[in-house]
């Protein structure tokens, strides 16, 4: 349990998949404009990863490592995680309609999502058992929201600063994420 | 021949990836940290770019209009797991360096944007040269944001000392802030130049992909991987 605990806030807080490990800049940067789409955003990335990280951990264990084909791990993964984002968007669009609502718009951008496949690797590369990839997968998720709410905040009181006219848009987007890393360093003393 | 010339000029610095579309923004942030670094993660995009654009180019009336975007991945996400063996094998040292990134190579929308819009429709010679200058101009950028990371971060260039031993090296610009901060000025001065390009009636090529609206605007990431025979 503890063990777990370590796990969920080393990827949540400490290594911020975002302002640390540089994955997912692309919805980070595009998708945060206003607080309830980078939500909603958020909602979906946490769902789609949890389930990713829990079917790519299935097959690697019971399919890849008996058959020795570890080696074919990024070609399996990418089209498991991009047939898995399509299947899960058809999923909630016949049964949960209202969910397909709230997230169905972000889903298809989470394919390109370089987080998604960050996360599935990471779980490999550090031997993690499947309810530890879970785990790993769900906290990351939980980072990237955090992150991506906060910055939709931020950004919608910078709207009515005065920007030189160069910094405006992506520059200034940047520099508040140069200032959050910053501040997310704070947390690196917790583990 | 003069067409494969006009796509090196074309990748170096008409539509350079790093400084006028803004593509592949997670390997330039991420591994920028030295000038070495930047070239290896440059370099080997560039190899997998160049293979991936001539398989995909020999194969382009051979591949279904319908299932072009599973086939395009699968053979990027061949040829990136060889780059990965190989630099595991000849160079641990970058290897261990660039880490998880080398097989994310798989997902930067370079390869897959110039699979989808130059080498599914062109034939092979020029759909090379393309990758070749399109790989060339990421390899540049990266090395160019790695140099001005590792002079103020380190003091050093290419692991050389070259400022003075009384300097302070400013070591948050090899950490993860300094390369949101690096990035920002850059994309704030590129903005200028462009204003006054603009100003002058010249036409440049806009960005694309991360910097502008997220990723559905970066060509052939589209997000429908499959086709599903749904129109949206």
């Amino acid at each position: 349990m503890k063990e777990l605990l370590i796990i969920a806030i080393g990827s949540a807080l400490v290594n911020n998949v975002v302002l640390s490990q540089f994955l997912g800049i692309c919805p980070f940067l595009g998708v945060s404009k206003k607080t309830d789409t980078a939500a909603g955003m958020g909602g979906a990335v946490i769902f789609v990863i949890t389930i990713a990280s829990f079917i790519t951990g299935l097959i690697y264990n019971y399919i890849l490592v008996p058959t020795h084909f570890e080696f074919l791990q990024t070609i399996v993964f990418i089209l498991v995680i991009a047939a898995l984002v399509q299947f899960v968007e058809m999923f909630l669009k016949k049964t949960m309609p209202p969910l397909y609502k709230a997230l169905g718009v972000y889903l298809p951008l989470i394919t390109t999502n370089c987080a998604v496949l960050g996360v599935a690797l990471t779980n490999v590369q550090k031997d993690y058992s499947i309810l530890q990839g879970v785990v790993n997968g769900f906290a990351t998720a939980v980072g990237f929201t955090i992150a991506i709410v906060i910055m939709a905040g931020i950004r919608e009181k910078i709207e009515y600063n005065d920007i030189p006219e160069s910094f405006k848009g992506t520059p200034i987007v940047l520099l508040t994420a140069a200032l959050m890393s910053i501040a997310f360093f704070g947390f690196s003393g917790i583990i | 021949m003069n067409n494969c010339a006009e796509r090196l000029y074309n990748g170096l610095i008409k539509e350079n990836p790093t400084f006028v579309m803004m593509l592949g923004m997670c390997p330039t942030l991420a591994v920028t940290t030295s000038a070495i670094n930047g070239i290896g993660m440059g370099l080997s995009t560039t190899v997998v770019l160049v293979l991936s654009n001539m398989l995909i180019s020999m194969l382009r009336k051979i591949i279904p209009d319908s299932v072009r975007m599973p086939a395009f991945i699968v053979v990027v996400a061949s040829f990136v797991t060889i780059v990965q063996f190989l630099l595991e094998g000849f160079v641990p040292s970058l290897y261990a360096s660039l880490g998880i990134y080398i097989p994310l190579i798989v997902v930067n929308c370079i390869i897959l944007g110039r699979a989808e819009s130059y080498a599914s429709k062109n034939p092979v010679l020029p759909s090379i040269f393309d990758g070749i200058g399109m790989g060339l101009g990421f390899t540049f950028g990266l090395t160019c944001i790695g140099i001005v990371r590792e002079l103020i971060g380190s003091g050093k260039v290419f692991n050389l000392q070259v400022m003075p031993r009384s300097y302070e090296p400013v070591t948050i610009f090899i950490l993860a802030p300094g390369a949101f901060l690096v990035l920002a000025f850059l994309v704030a001065g590129r903005n200028k130049i462009m204003a006054n390009l603009e100003k002058k009636g010249k036409q440049a090529a806009k960005p694309q992909g991360c910097a502008q609206g997220g990723c559905a605007s970066c060509s052939g990431c589209d997000g429908k991987v499959f086709p599903t025979g749904e129109k949206e």
